[in-house]
């Protein structure tokens, strides 16, 4: 049941752009107009603006919280804020700008709903929105807004709107994977079309910032067609002494994709195995029926043998399964992939060895066109790799599904992470065996 | 007919459990952090949720001064017996006593000195993994942590270089004398915590209520009165942490908002005794902010809280 007086719905979001397109800067405007911040951090403000920022509240510090990037004057690493109006609560990723740190960005963005691409009026579009677009693209964000920052520096030109606009609108074709763009004329340091609506642009027609994350639809954002769950701890009270507990074996873990409902077929991957589903147990009781994302435990029919790492699917709608993997990757890391390197690879619950076999192509990123066979994939480039792993492993296109259809890379000895890994669509699809169901 | 849609605190409590049972899959030898507070409250239901009906597959540990509220000890202890989990406590007075810390001349609190001890209990039980109820929202640095926060052999945090963490894939590998904290509260927020607490139903210490108590002001804050030492054998464990005869000494209606222990916790004056009076100070504590209730009498507990807590 919905509450009257609470925000029922999370957004999540995060920004990026270049360095100094004022990403900071708008996220202490969104919490300052919207009257998110506390007073003690207030007082903090007034007291550094009277030091350092000649009077100017400088709205940047309320999220730039490590010493250096105070000293420095930008954003090295993903910084966290909450903030609530009636219609929704938000979790922003402030992410930065800098090309070192695009990982930190990615991290930033992988959870988000949208993604807010910053842009300099006066600089226009420049290799970092081009980056960030499609890094946004990329990792399937389905809602995302150009805000054309600064617009007093170009004296609210709507001409210079619609250029910068044009420029984006010519490559996104290339990327055609939002659910919905939207383009912001504002001011973060002055606050136009951020929470308030700016007298300056009486040709913008469109929704202020903060309206709009207020009202964009992101309850569809989930994917409820294909159920997908990856057992994550096996859950064996073990008790002797009490005879309820004594034989139940419960597989936990959080619905990655679609709806499970007690008395459901299911297959058990990659051995094949088939069950029904006889309970979803919870804390508060057993459920009828459970979907993407909740955390539950299933109980079968049969006593198979199923641990971490498995994947339990519908019947309908299955998931692709091989060793021999297509992927899509960022690398992070500052020695650059080459072929024939060994990693760990994390997919689900599950982590296993892999091997990566060839570079297919590496993109560029001012026409995005795809390079074949590169030498090397360097730190913040984006490539294509064919990847063998010692299990294959139960997945789905990132396109379909963010949770089954990703995974990471982790060097083993240093247990630095590398890489992020986007499936492509799997080429077939796991073949069932339905009439064993007649027994 | 369902509409498969989860509410914020549905949202934050499975992703919390999903974290909990990553540590229970991935680590060896882990422990939960339990206080007794009410953001290590909810974790022990959303412990509760991930684990259950097997027992929360780690034991519980907390770290004492030798300052704490004698309301807070009894809840922690009875809150770990009805759970049947294992409580681990260690003190500062005892790492004295083995020399992994050393009192700080001229310094009564001994907040700074919880964290050798910490890393000495992680080190005598080999912990690989400790989860906590830190939350980002609480400090500028703490916005900047991930969920799985990995340490050194030496327990530092390196903040300029930290893991990528994506979706919700948790890279848990360590090298031996590393260690991993992992805090599954991270997306939730002050409010998130006390509506979680309404809607679960749980207990909290009944100091978080408000009621009289002796005070004394010193450094802009309400500080409870330490209880009385009748043990003249032993040196007073509260040394220097009771009032002068120059502080002002008054009897309050109060409350605490967050919890340290008897030396370093604030008490705020606040007339708020059940759950939905904390959420209505806490909400109203908001909209004073915004300059529109300031007549507010709850919102005044609730700011000058704020202005107390200065870590928050």
């Amino acid at each position: 049941m919905p509450h009257s007086q609470h925000p029922i719905e999370i957004l999540r979001f995060n920004t990026c752009g270049s360095v100094d397109d004022g990403k900071s800067t708008l996220i202490g405007r969104l919490l300052y107009d919207s009257k998110s911040i506390m007073e003690d951090q207030m007082e903090a403000l007034e007291r550094s603006a009277d030091i350092t920022g000649g009077g100017q509240i400088n709205l940047a510090n309320l999220t730039d919280g490590l010493r250096a990037e105070r000293e420095q004057g930008i954003t090295i690493d993903v910084a966290y804020r909450y903030f609530a109006t009636p219609r929704r609560k938000f979790i922003v990723a402030d992410t930065p700008g800098h090309v070192q740190y695009t990982r930190n960005m990615v991290t930033g963005a992988s959870t988000a709903n949208l993604s807010v691409v910053l842009v300099d009026a006066r600089q226009g579009v420049i290799e970092q929105t081009r980056r960030h677009t499609f890094i946004a693209a990329m990792l399937g964000i389905p809602h995302l807004v150009i805000a054309v920052n600064k617009m007093d520096l170009v004296d609210w030109s709507e001409d210079r709107f619609w250029e910068i606009r044009d420029a984006i609108e010519a490559f996104l074709p290339k990327l055609d994977v939002f659910k919905d763009v939207k383009f912001i004329p504002i001011s973060a340091l002055n606050g136009d079309n951020v929470v308030d609506p700016s007298k300056h642009t009486p040709w913008f027609e469109g929704p202020t910032l903060l309206r709009h994350l207020e009202t964009v639809h992101i309850a569809s954002d989930w994917n409820l067609s294909a159920f997908r769950f990856p057992v994550q701890w096996v859950n064996r009270p073990n008790d002797p002494t009490n005879h309820d507990l004594h034989d139940f074996r419960g597989l936990s873990g959080q619905i990655a994709g679609g709806i499970v409902k007690v008395g459901q077929k299911i297959f058990v991957l990659p051995s094949g195995l088939k069950s029904t589903v006889k309970q979803i147990w919870t804390y508060d009781g057993p459920v009828q029926e459970a979907f993407c994302p909740q955390s539950v435990t299933l109980v079968l029919e049969h006593d198979l043998d199923i641990s971490r790492g498995d994947m339990i699917v519908g019947i309908e709608n299955l998931p692709g399964m091989t060793a021999d993997l297509y992927a899509r990757v960022g690398w992070m890391n500052p020695r650059a992939l080459v072929a024939g390197k060994k990693f760990l690879l994390k997919h689900g619950t599950q982590t296993v060895q892999a091997i990566v076999n060839s570079l297919e192509s590496k993109v560029n990123i001012h026409t995005f066109d795809s390079e074949p066979l590169p030498t090397e994939i360097a730190m913040n480039e984006i490539g294509e790799i064919r990847v063998r792993t010692a299990k294959p492993l139960v997945f789905d296109g990132y396109g379909t599904n963010r949770l089954t259809g990703s995974f990471i890379l982790i060097e083993q000895g240093t247990n630095a992470t590398v890489a992020a890994g986007m499936l492509l669509p799997p080429s077939e699809l796991v073949k069932p065996e339905y009439t064993d169901f007649a027994i | 007919m369902s509409s498969y849609h989860l509410d914020h605190l549905q949202f934050l409590e499975t992703e919390a459990i999903h974290i909990m049972r990553e540590v229970a899959a991935e680590f060896e030898r882990r422990a939960l952090l339990f206080s007794g507070g009410k953001d290590s409250i909810c974790l022990l239901r959303l412990a509760e949720k991930a684990f259950r009906p097997s027992d929360i597959p780690m034991p519980f540990l907390n770290v004492e001064t030798g300052h704490e509220f004698p309301e807070l000890i009894e809840f922690r202890d009875r809150r770990a017996k009805q759970l049947g989990a294992k409580l681990i406590v260690r003190t500062v007075e005892e790492a004295f006593k083995k020399g992994i810390a050393h009192p700080t001349p001229g310094q009564i609190s001994r907040n700074q000195l919880q964290i050798p001890v910490l890393l000495g209990a992680i080190e005598e039980f080999r912990f690989d993994c400790c989860i906590g109820g830190a939350r980002r929202d609480e400090e500028k640095a703490r916005a900047k942590e991930r969920f799985f926060s990995f340490r050194d052999s030496f327990g530092q945090w390196d903040p300029k270089n930290q893991r990528p963490e994506i979706w919700n894939l948790y890279n848990a590998r360590l090298n031996p004398g590393e260690n991993m904290r992992v805090f599954p509260l991270s997306n939730w927020t002050e409010m998130d915590v006390w509506e979680y607490i309404k809607r679960e139903k749980l207990e909290v210490p009944n100091i978080y209520f408000s009621h009289e108590r002796e005070c004394f002001r010193r450094g802009g804050q309400w500080l409870p009165v330490p209880p009385a030492h009748n043990d003249n054998g032993k040196p007073d464990p509260y040394d220097g942490a009771r009032p002068k005869p120059t502080e002002k000494f008054s009897k309050l209606i109060v409350r605490v908002r967050t919890i340290a222990d008897m030396i370093s916790t604030g008490m705020i004056e606040s007339r708020a005794d059940s759950v939905d009076d904390i959420i209505a100070e806490i909400a109203a504590a908001r909209v004073t902010e915004r300059g529109t209730r300031a007549d507010d009498k709850a919102s005044e507990a609730a700011m000058e809280d704020r202005k107390k807590a200065g870590y928050f």
